[in-house]
């Protein structure tokens, strides 16, 4: 059957002109056309990438401020602790050293007092001693001819020692 | 899309569907379009004899003025064969037949068509495409991603351009051959056998030691199995560019022998009832047919890939 037998001059004419087609096509199509394509691919899968790299790094970066946040808010937490130790400590001490000038004043006070009294006890002694030498004299210069008018010139005297 | 012959039409001879369609089907020296004066295009005939050498002349000459059949300047066409009258000795025909017209056609369109595509990528480098090249690409791109790419793998770059061609002469072949008066172009089997042939030959120049010991020398298989094994291996050669070869030319001829079919069945019945009816159902198989020829396409490039991509795929993990 004719339909079943491939005729020379198409197979010739087919091969000659598929062959040609094919090298011009080739060259002039489907070389830019492909090269064209993949440039376009390379570029867009670039620019993703790009994209992407960028993305990254926002997050790399946001983390990072985020990192820096937290040791500086670590910081200011240990700086005012710090701070707060150290006026506890000067308010301690403060009142240590309050106290111990309160005490040496207060020692210091004490002995002035003690001092005063030996002073004032030894004036005291020295005047109970004029006194009773001046009674004796006194009495000596009197004649002191009975009891009765002894007991009333001592009396006297000590009168008169008393509103002294 | 009817074309019939005016010795049938007119004379009113019993009508024969068969021969109708086969002869639309088949290569013609003449292109006949429609009936009347102008309605025919008389081909240049070029042939080549030892006897006679080369002789060019237009297929007018075979021809009288009735449409009959003559003898002229000692060759005679007998069923589309130029002979050599008196020895009957077939020659070397190289004419420009209706189907080289329709290949030409087919050739010029697509270089038309893919310089265009190119040069919108030269007008838009680095720019989105437009017109006919934003219709082109994502064909160039499926041809590309889905056929080429995922059968012959790493190295389909050099096998890109010759499949791309493949892929779009068939393509435009098959659709041109629908069109009213068009030739059977890809459903001649000569234009299957080339291509298929074509196919063969890139295959097999390419295949690599991996591909060539498994057909001959089988590894991992025992002995006596091997010899089975080769002459399958063989065959299974051979059997790939026939399968391409067949395929191709049945889907196609089959397509269009339907469709002529449908047509003669109003000739048949000579009822405009049945001319009405065998039209809608022709509509719907033309429709088919644009299916068809895309899926043709795709078939013929996917098995050549699919072959390439075996003959130079790495064995080296058996």
């Amino acid at each position: 059957m004719e339909l079943l037998t491939p005729g020379t001059g198409l197979i010739i004419w087919q091969l000659i002109v598929f062959v040609g087609l094919f090298l011009l096509l080739s060259k002039l199509a489907w070389k830019p056309i492909i090269s064209s394509l993949k440039e376009r691919e390379t570029s867009i899968q670039e620019a993703l990438s790009t994209a992407e790299k960028a993305r990254l790094e926002m997050a790399q970066l946001k983390s990072d401020n985020e990192k820096l946040l937290k040791e500086a808010r670590e910081e200011r937490d240990k700086i005012l602790h710090g701070a707060r130790e150290a006026a506890n400590r000067l308010k301690d001490e403060a009142q240590l050293e309050a106290k111990k000038a309160a005490d040496r004043i207060i020692e210091d006070a004490r002995a002035a007092i003690n001092i005063e009294k030996q002073a004032a006890l030894k004036e005291v002694k020295i005047q109970v001693a004029m006194f009773s030498l001046e009674v004796a004299e006194k009495l000596m210069k009197k004649n002191l001819a009975d009891d009765k008018s002894q007991k009333e010139l001592v009396e006297a005297y000590l009168k008169d020692i008393k509103v002294n | 899309m009817p074309e019939f012959d005016e010795h049938q039409t007119e004379n009113q001879k019993e009508f024969n569907a068969s021969e109708v369609i086969i002869h639309h089907v088949l290569d013609d020296h003449i292109w006949h379009l429609f009936d009347g004066h102008y309605g025919t295009i008389y081909l240049p005939v070029i042939v080549y004899s030892s006897e006679k050498g080369l002789d060019v002349f237009s297929s007018h000459h075979f021809y009288d003025e009735h449409h009959n059949v003559v003898e002229y300047n000692g060759y005679k066409l007998e069923h589309n064969h130029i002979l050599l009258a008196g020895t009957e000795k077939a020659v070397l025909d190289l004419s420009i037949t209706k189907n080289v017209a329709m290949l030409l056609i087919n050739a010029t369109l697509l270089i038309l068509v893919f310089l265009a595509v190119a040069k919108g990528y030269k007008k838009n480098q680095g720019k989105a495409p437009s017109g006919i090249q934003s219709f082109f690409e994502p064909i160039i791109v499926f041809v590309r991603d889905e056929v080429v790419k995922p059968n012959i793998g790493h190295h389909y770059e050099k096998f890109l351009p010759y499949l791309l061609t493949l892929f779009f002469f068939i393509l435009f072949g098959n659709l041109l051959g629908l069109l009213p008066g068009a030739g059977n172009l890809t459903g001649n089997i000569a234009v299957t056998v080339t291509l298929a042939a074509l196919t063969f030959i890139i295959t097999n120049v390419s295949g690599n030691k991996g591909y060539w010991s498994h057909i001959f020398w089988t590894p991992g298989v025992p002995l006596p199995l091997r010899l089975v094994i080769l002459p399958v291996e063989i065959l299974g050669l051979f059997t790939k560019p026939i399968s391409l070869t067949i395929r191709l030319f049945v889907a196609i001829t089959a397509g269009h022998i339907v469709m002529l079919s449908l047509i003669c069945l109003t000739f048949i019945f000579g009822s405009i009832w049945v001319g009405f009816g065998s039209s809608l159902i022709l509509l719907f198989i033309s429709l088919i047919e644009l299916l068809v020829a895309g899926i043709q396409a795709y078939v013929f490039t996917l098995f050549t890939s699919l072959y390439i991509g075996m003959a130079i795929a790495d064995h080296d993990h058996h």
